[in-house]
């Protein structure tokens, strides 16, 4: 117990605590990511339908407009689609999808990009111009134009049947792959810097293995950056997988993300059912733009020279 | 100087103004856009509808549809029956192609030899007829290979080409369209319709101008016509109400109401001939995509039945086509001869009734099947298809869908590879027996039972076909496609879901007939 509080303690004087409790944005930021994470993470129990279970859709109730304008349903609070699936439920089980798929894209960028920085900045030669060329060659191309590459490559190769199901795992390796060059040049130049420092040579001294030293002792000094991007980098591979959905190559729309229920949603926007569209619209603005508060705000915090 | 020419200008402006004003109506360009581009300007190639369309403007046949869709002369003037499988034609006096060559029986013979080829896909128009003979130069006899009470419906679409012209510019034979050949006779256009091919540029716009030598008066004023395919629907609506098209068709539902209530545009109502309904597998003796094991759950009528009294059509109406269809319970839309709305009664919704019938069929827990869907050919398909899923998963049917474009879609279930499917029916002739032979008849390589793909097969309703297709006693004969309707409908072979409406819209100086064949005719056209 007291080694909780003391932790507890220890967290709340921390630095980073400090600088959090000292800014109001961070902190509506955190709790309006804290909503949205949290109404995604447990859409089966919060929602108020479940908008896949086909059966339980009633075609009658669709188009219905949100519950307090005219004709709105108390059943539906953001009114229905033109399936009769309650928008607010669509919403929940949407966001869950996008960040998924967001997180998981960020996590394989970070592992291919810190990994691929850290044998770069440290074997250097010839390997460290060949990745960065790489890294050159791929920063001459949007990210969603590799994303889109990656997926029609995969659509094609791959059989049909098989679209549906692996379709978010092809998504993340798109938006994933379309990443990793930022963390790669953020680690390539912290390990410049840290491979010279005296604590790597002496642990090249003892006779520590290459490997070992990348990843016990350079490692741990080069992540705070990387931790500023990924959190930034989550909004943008959010952004990026509705981009795609949007254009419809993304997930399948028998499991929406928020790209696609705004896809949907578009068909309807001019003959005045807007809301089909404008609150899963509203949701991702909602969930990027405090995500990317938040990493703002931890990118100040991590930055001395703005103390 | 600049003062007299711009003065000049000034009045040829006014005199040319003066001249519109005093002879109303007349030199108007009718700006029409639709969805698709047609295929290929070869009239023999692709029967497809867009293409048909298009190409109507420029080609005729022997005979034509009046405005409420009776047989009328054309090309040919009369015709008499020597016998039930010998007819004579007597072909129209100095008619000339749009190229100054006279229209006579060679070209007749011509065009018929060339639309057999089995490169083409419009066979079916000419399916009855074994030969076409030249009598002389204004007569054509046509054998038959047996009695055909609706040849003359069918000759409509035998669109007429000219044989010097197709000769001198190496088109004798049709386009090889799936290796995408092409040939003079695919990229230009030499007939004898009201209108001549000015300009094609593919996906992009079709021009025709009014012919000088056509033989017919043109009921509207509409002396160009510019035809602009433009795919995504919010665009199309939006260049109506811009105003840089007179005429839209292949309207989006959910923009229908709205453009009802704009001022500058009206909305003209009208329901196609087209019936959009569910196949079922009735043939393999195991269902396929399916958890049932060891039999065909859908060769029980009890359970065909539940399938159709599970269906919402009201919802289906309401919410998914906004009103512009008609539910339906037999497999011809109104229009089409043989249809009656006393047959077309549907029986409402009853979930209770169905998941009974499921029981009593052994499926109290239900079971699986797939749907196999388009989703880029009939209005609001897969929208369809997925309220369906609902609907059947209400009965306790699991039911997974697989829509996909068209190309794919006909592909997959012609092969037989489904449990159930989803497909519409366009009567070109008019006549039920078109959708009967095609859907419900025995499957068979020709054109018996062509889009049976569920593969029902009934020896009664063989028989009921086969004898419509040559009794030539009109009452008798709509006493057998009454039969042959009633006997699909209580047998539920298939699950009607819905005639489709298909309205256009124009702007508020443009009048035009609406015709069930969905297929706007300039001639009739009046832009004011």
């Amino acid at each position: 117990m007291s080694t909780v509080e003391a932790w507890l303690r220890r967290a709340w004087s921390h630095d980073l605590a400090w600088s959090f409790r000292r800014s109001p944005v961070a902190i509506i930021a955190a709790l309006l990511t804290l909503i949205c994470v949290g109404s995604a993470l447990f859409a089966p129990w919060l929602a108020p339908h479940n908008p896949f279970d086909s059966a339980s859709l009633n075609l009658s109730d669709g188009f219905a407009p949100p519950a307090w304008t005219q004709g709105g349903k108390a059943a539906y609070l953001l009114g229905t689609d033109d399936q009769g699936r309650d928008v607010l439920s669509a919403i929940m089980y949407g966001a869950r999808i996008s960040l998924g798929v967001g997180v998981a894209a960020v996590l394989f960028s970070m592992a291919l990009g810190v990994g691929l920085g850290l044998a770069s900045g440290y074997v250097g030669g010839t390997l460290d111009a060949f990745i960065m060329r790489v890294a050159d060659i791929q920063l001459s191309f949007p990210a969603i134009l590799i994303a889109l590459l990656i997926d029609g490559v995969a659509r094609v190769a791959l059989p049909r049947e098989a679209h549906d199901e692996i379709a978010i795992y092809v998504l993340i390796l798109a938006i994933g792959v379309s990443g990793w060059v930022q963390y790669a040049r953020t680690v390539r130049g912290s390990t410049l810097v840290e491979r010279h420092k005296e604590y790597v040579e002496a642990a090249r001294v003892i006779g520590r293995s290459p490997a070992a030293i990348m990843l016990r002792h350079v490692l741990p000094n080069v992540m705070g950056p990387v931790l500023v991007i990924a959190t930034i980098h989550i909004a943008t591979a959010i952004i990026t997988e509705a981009t795609l959905s949007f254009l419809g190559v993304g997930v399948p729309p028998t499991r929406p993300s928020l790209g696609t229920l705004i896809r949907v949603g578009n068909d309807f926007l001019l003959s005045g059912e807007w809301w089909i569209t404008l609150f899963p619209g509203a949701a991702l603005v909602v969930l990027v733009l405090s995500v990317n508060l938040l990493g703002d705000w931890l990118r100040d915090a991590l930055n001395p020279k703005l103390r | 100087m600049t003062f007299k020419r711009s003065f000049t200008a000034a009045i040829a402006a006014a005199v040319a103004t003066l001249a519109i004003a005093t002879v109303p109506g007349h030199a108007a360009t009718l700006r029409w856009a639709a969805q698709n581009d047609l295929l290929t300007m070869d009239p023999h190639s692709q029967n497809h509808s867009t293409t048909h369309s298009l190409l109507q403007h420029v080609y005729e046949g022997l005979t034509r549809y009046t405005k409420d869709f009776q047989v009328e002369p054309c090309l040919a003037t009369s015709w008499e029956q020597i016998s039930a499988t010998h007819w004579r034609f007597h072909l129209r006096k100095g008619v000339k192609f749009h190229d100054g060559s006279p229209f006579t029986a060679d070209d007749v013979v011509f065009s018929f030899g060339r639309i057999k080829q089995p490169q083409g896909t419009n066979q079916i128009y000419i399916s009855t007829v074994k030969e076409m003979k030249k009598i002389d130069d204004y007569t054509v006899d046509a054998i038959l290979s047996g009695p055909d009470p609706v040849m003359l419906r069918l000759l409509v679409d035998f669109r007429i080409m000219s044989k010097p012209w197709s000769v001198k510019n190496k088109s004798e034979n049709i386009q090889d369209y799936k290796v995408r050949e092409e040939t003079f006779a695919s990229r230009h256009a030499n007939g004898t319709g009201p209108y001549v091919l000015k300009l094609w540029e593919p996906d992009k716009r079709v021009v025709f101008a009014a012919s000088p030598v056509w033989w017919d008066k043109i009921s509207g004023n509409v002396t160009d016509v510019i035809y602009t395919p433009i795919k995504a629907d919010a665009t199309r609506v939006s260049a109506l109400l811009a105003g840089d098209v007179d005429l839209v068709t292949d309207l989006p539902t959910q923009d229908v109401t709205r453009l009802r209530g704009d001022p500058k545009v009206k909305v003209l109502d009208g329901h196609e001939v087209r019936t959009i309904f569910i196949g079922m597998d009735q043939h393999n003796a195991e269902l396929l995509y399916s958890n049932v094991k060891g039999k065909n759950p859908f060769k029980d009528v009890r359970v065909r039945k539940a399938l159709n009294l599970a269906v919402d059509r009201d919802a289906i109406k309401r919410v998914t086509m906004r009103g512009l269809s008609i539910p339906a319970a037999i497999m011809v839309a109104p229009g089409v001869h043989g249809h009656s709305n006393e047959l077309d009664r549907v029986a409402p919704m009853d979930v209770e009734g169905a998941k009974k019938l499921l029981a009593e069929a052994g499926y109290p827990n239900g079971f699986e099947f797939g749907l196999d869907c388009p989703n880029n050919r009939y209005v609001n398909d897969e929208e369809i298809c997925q309220a369906l899923v609902g609907m059947w998963g209400r009965v306790g049917l699991k039911v997974k869908l697989n829509a996909q474009p068209m190309a794919s879609f006909i592909a997959k279930i012609q092969k037989f590879d489904h449990s159930t499917y989803m497909l519409g029916w366009g009567v070109a002739t008019f006549d039920a027996l078109f959708s009967l032979q095609s859907l419900l008849h025995t499957k068979t390589a020709g054109a018996d039972g062509s889009f049976n793909l569920g593969r029902v097969s009934d020896p009664k309703l063989d028989a009921l076909i086969d004898a419509s297709k040559t009794e030539m006693d009109a009452k008798k004969r709509d006493s057998l496609l009454r039969d042959a309707l009633v006997l699909t409908r209580d047998n539920y072979y298939y699950v009607p879901l819905h005639h489709q409406l298909r309205p256009w819209a124009m702007k508020k100086n443009v009048s035009t007939v609406h015709k069930a064949d969905d297929r706007p005719e300039a001639r009739y056209a009046r832009v004011d």
